[in-house]
């Protein structure tokens, strides 16, 4: 008989674990036959989150005088600390409460009510024998370091770094382009109100760059983290700009005078032309330019320095060399955006072989005032209007080939360009479209302006854009083959321009950096969010917060939302000026350890040391992660872990198999097997 | 033993990818077959082949190892620790008489419920074939179970 006393809690959560596990049953079981293992009360509950469900808990832990609790509910990452809260509450240490999975990993995925009543058994009985073993805890209080990363200068990254600092804390803006401003900077006109991208972007730049507590770091990239939530270390190369921006004062004669032209793929998505020494656009903040050096004559050819005799400070430095600084934070913010969808792609539509087929960024340079064309909407020639554009939506979105999702904007942006389009050439506008998606606040009434326009819609996804003219009137012009779905039958319709509503992606490397900073990607390739709905901001790991498109498609008003949440809830922390952690840390009995160094390499945070002179290993709590792969290897079973001690999962294991040993319970449920 | 035969799977997953792909399994209700048992530990790292012994002499029938794919550990590299035990582990069940496919090593992103689900399925079918562990008896009769836990 065990001289705990265990209360055991099993939640219908409605009908979702009751509809498939038996749970009156399951808690009946677990009074009766877990009984010699300390169970005094067993019961079950329709919703044992609910204030009511956390009160009895409470209750029982007073009045039965309760040493451990095992909740049988859902997962764990979502109510364990729910759970330990109603404990507390009850005077029971906290770490004594046990949340076993029995909706996500039982009534959830599988159908037979027997077979899923029999293992919710087993997972009880596996809990119960867990928290037998279970020590009381106390969770690991750790200082906030007060400074907050922030990596991306879009407009959500711009968002959560002035928020933070306005509230008085030190941000730290790493941009690995010249400038920060992003995307956003790259349009002329947002959707549905159509003010200006730079009227209302370029004040928020030039906050950043003159704000007292914001550090940026343009050209420069993350190349290392180390550390925890309150306490990173993180290693940032500042790239040689070749500029010395203690003197520059940003004049700009050298990029006038700089004899190289070089296609600006970036910026200008191939529009248009930058020099080799450049900043990406005239309202670009910081103001100082950066030598491109793949592209600068002097580095290729030794000869030229045109911007170094003509720059009235001096500042051209043509040995700079790229500087690597360390910075302490307590918090991150990753910002780091998207990737538009390469049209080249998909084939069919010709982009890259036909001239006048434009993607939605190279339309924006295009409406842009201070674009290449000056905001002319013009063929690719440079000088002729069209008189007919086709726009077509989805564009390597909502596609088995390329990606399912939909990528959010692309219709309300083809909106607004159909607008700018009527509204600048007069020309005849068709937009072929699947769904047309204008769901947030005043997008609607956006949509029924531009019809109210006269611009067409054609429903159905288009086949091709070909230049391969069949029929009178299609000479000399992109012909556009779609299959008119609520017409019901196939046209071929001829413009002078298309634009390819191309969707959003993942960053080409948002892999590398969600590896960077500890985090995990969707198999989409955006970022995972703590939780899709309750927490949308954060992630799996402590102190690294995701804002914009860098968490999927999302258009300007939601990537400021993000922007500010993620500040918020890193205010929040500063705030407190610290933050309990899981108790989750292994340590070494010295009395135990034989020295023989086997768990010395292991440890990918140096939480380990060995000390010659007592020839004992020893473990900085303050660095160990608590992954326990040292306690996995010492043979001498000198390393322990808590939370997860090799007792309690090896007392989990004997619990969550006890019924294999009570043959009269045996059930067969081949016919579960099949049907899954 | 001529009904169908129902094995017992003890599966070790890790709270950063494979628990929370089972998690996710479970949200996007993706069925599997109840014949697996969850167990969550930190880290594919943290498993100790100890925990594998003892499950076999407990009465589990096969061992899913799960964690996160190779170069996407939270912990940096455990993962890799994880790959090298396992690969020895089965050496050292095949000379206890154990068929080294009833131990399994499953990699599963937090993304992956659909791929956990997968392997689970055709585990269970794979141990299933296999029959029930019959574990082999010392010469005196004695089950060599015990000597198994004195390890």
């Amino acid at each position: 008989m065990s001289k705990e006393r265990i209360g055991v809690y099993v939640c219908h959560c409605g009908t979702n674990i009751a509809g498939v596990v038996d749970v009156e049953e399951v808690a009946q079981w677990a009074a009766g036959r877990l009984k010699d293992r300390g169970v005094v009360i067993a019961r079950d509950y329709k919703f044992m989150c609910s204030s009511l469900g956390q009160e009895m808990i409470a209750k029982d832990i007073h009045e039965l005088g309760l040493t451990r609790v095992v909740v049988a509910a859902c997962s764990p990452h979502l109510h364990e600390q729910t759970f330990r809260t109603a404990c507390k509450r009850g005077g029971l240490n906290p770490y004594l409460c046990e949340l076993v999975s029995i909706r996500e990993q039982v009534s959830w995925v599988h159908t037979n009510k027997i077979a899923a009543t029999y293992k919710a058994e087993a997972v009880v009985s596996g809990g119960v024998e867990r928290v037998l073993q279970q020590v009381p805890l106390e969770p690991l209080h750790v200082p906030i370091h007060p400074a907050t990363l922030v990596v991306g200068g879009g407009i959500a990254g711009i968002q959560a770094a002035l928020e933070i600092a306005d509230a008085g804390y030190h941000v730290y803006l790493v941009e690995r382009e010249p400038s920060i401003g992003g995307h956003m900077a790259q349009f002329d006109k947002t959707f549905p109100t159509l003010d200006c991208a730079a009227c209302i972007l370029t004040p928020k730049m030039v906050s950043i760059g003159t704000h007292p507590n914001v550090t940026m770091l343009t050209w420069s990239e993350v190349e290392r983290v180390d550390g925890y939530v309150g306490n990173f270390t993180v290693t940032v190369r500042k790239k040689a700009r070749y500029v010395n921006t203690e003197l520059c004062t940003g004049c700009g004669i050298c990029q006038e005078k700089c004899p190289k032209k070089v296609v600006d793929d970036i910026f200008e998505a191939g529009l248009g032309y930058r020099k080799a020494v450049y900043t990406p656009f005239p309202q670009a903040v910081p103001k100082f330019p950066v030598i491109d050096r793949d592209n600068c004559i002097y580095y290729e050819k030794g000869t030229c320095r045109a911007c170094e005799k003509l720059c009235p400070t001096g500042a051209i430095e043509f040995n700079q060399k790229d500087e690597i600084l360390t910075l302490q934070v307590g918090n991150i913010v990753l910002a780091t955006g998207y990737d538009l969808f390469d049209p080249r792609r998909n084939p069919h539509y010709g982009y890259g072989r036909l001239a006048n087929v434009f993607t939605s960024l190279e339309f924006e340079r295009l409406s842009n005032a201070a674009g290449p064309t000056d905001g002319k909407l013009v063929l690719r020639d440079g000088i002729t209007e069209p008189r007919t554009v086709g726009i077509i939506h989805c564009v390597g979105s909502r596609d088995r080939y390329f990606n399912n999702y939909c990528s959010a904007i692309c219709c309300m942006q083809s909106l607004k360009f159909a607008h700018l389009l009527k509204e600048h050439t007069g020309a005849t506008v068709y937009n072929f479209y699947i769904d047309m998606r204008t769901p947030a606040k005043a997008y609607d009434e956006f949509y029924q302006r531009v019809l109210s326009e006269g611009v067409l819609f054609v429903r159905g996804r288009v086949a091709e854009v070909t230049d391969a003219a069949r029929l009178r009137g299609e000479e000399g012009k992109l012909i556009i083959q779609v299959e008119d779905t609520l017409a019901g039958k196939q046209r071929r319709i001829p413009v002078d321009m298309v634009v390819l509503a191309a969707g959003l992606q993942p960053r080409h490397d948002a892999k590398d950096v969600a590896k960077l900073f500890g985090i995990s990607c969707s198999s989409d390739g955006w970022l995972t969010e703590r939780h899709p709905k309750l927490d949308p901001v954060a992630t799996m790991t402590e102190g690294i917060f995701i804002a914009g498109c860098v968490q999927g498609p999302k258009d300007i008003p939601a990537s400021v939302a993000q922007g500010a949440a993620a500040s918020a809830r890193i205010l929040g922390r500063i705030h407190q000026g610290e933050i309990a952690l899981e108790p989750i840390r292994a340590s070494v009995d010295a009395d135990k350890c034989s020295g023989c160094r086997i768990c010395n390499d292991l440890c990918p945070f140096n939480a380990i040391t060995f000390h010659a002179d007592r020839m004992v290993t020893e473990i900085n709590p303050a660095l160990c992660q608590g992954c326990g792969t040292c306690v996995a290897a010492c043979p001498a079973a000198a390393i322990s872990g808590t939370m997860f001690s090799n007792e309690q999962i090896l007392a989990q294991i004997e619990g969550l198999l006890l019924l294999n040993l009570n043959p009269e319970r045996a059930v067969t449920y081949a016919s579960e097997a099949v049907a899954a | 033993m001529t009904e169908a035969f129902e094995p017992v799977i003890v599966g070790f997953t890790c709270n950063w990818c494979s628990y929370r792909a089972a998690d996710l399994a479970g949200t996007a209700r993706i069925k599997y077959p109840p014949n697996i048992r969850l167990i969550r530990l930190m880290c594919s790292g943290r498993l100790d082949p100890t925990f594998v012994f003892k499950a076999f002499s407990s009465g589990a029938d096969g061992v899913m190892i799960t964690g996160c794919h190779p170069g996407e550990c939270h912990y940096v590299e455990q993962n890799y620790k994880a790959m090298r035990r396992f690969i020895l582990l089965q050496r050292t069940l095949a000379q206890f008489g154990i068929e080294p496919r009833r131990v399994r090593l499953v990699w599963a992103s937090a993304a992956e419920g659909h791929r956990l689900a997968e392997e689970i399925t055709n585990m269970v079918e794979e141990v299933r074939q296999l029959g029930p562990l019959n574990w082999p008896t010392a010469p005196d009769g004695v089950q060599v179970t015990r000597s198994v836990e004195a390890i």
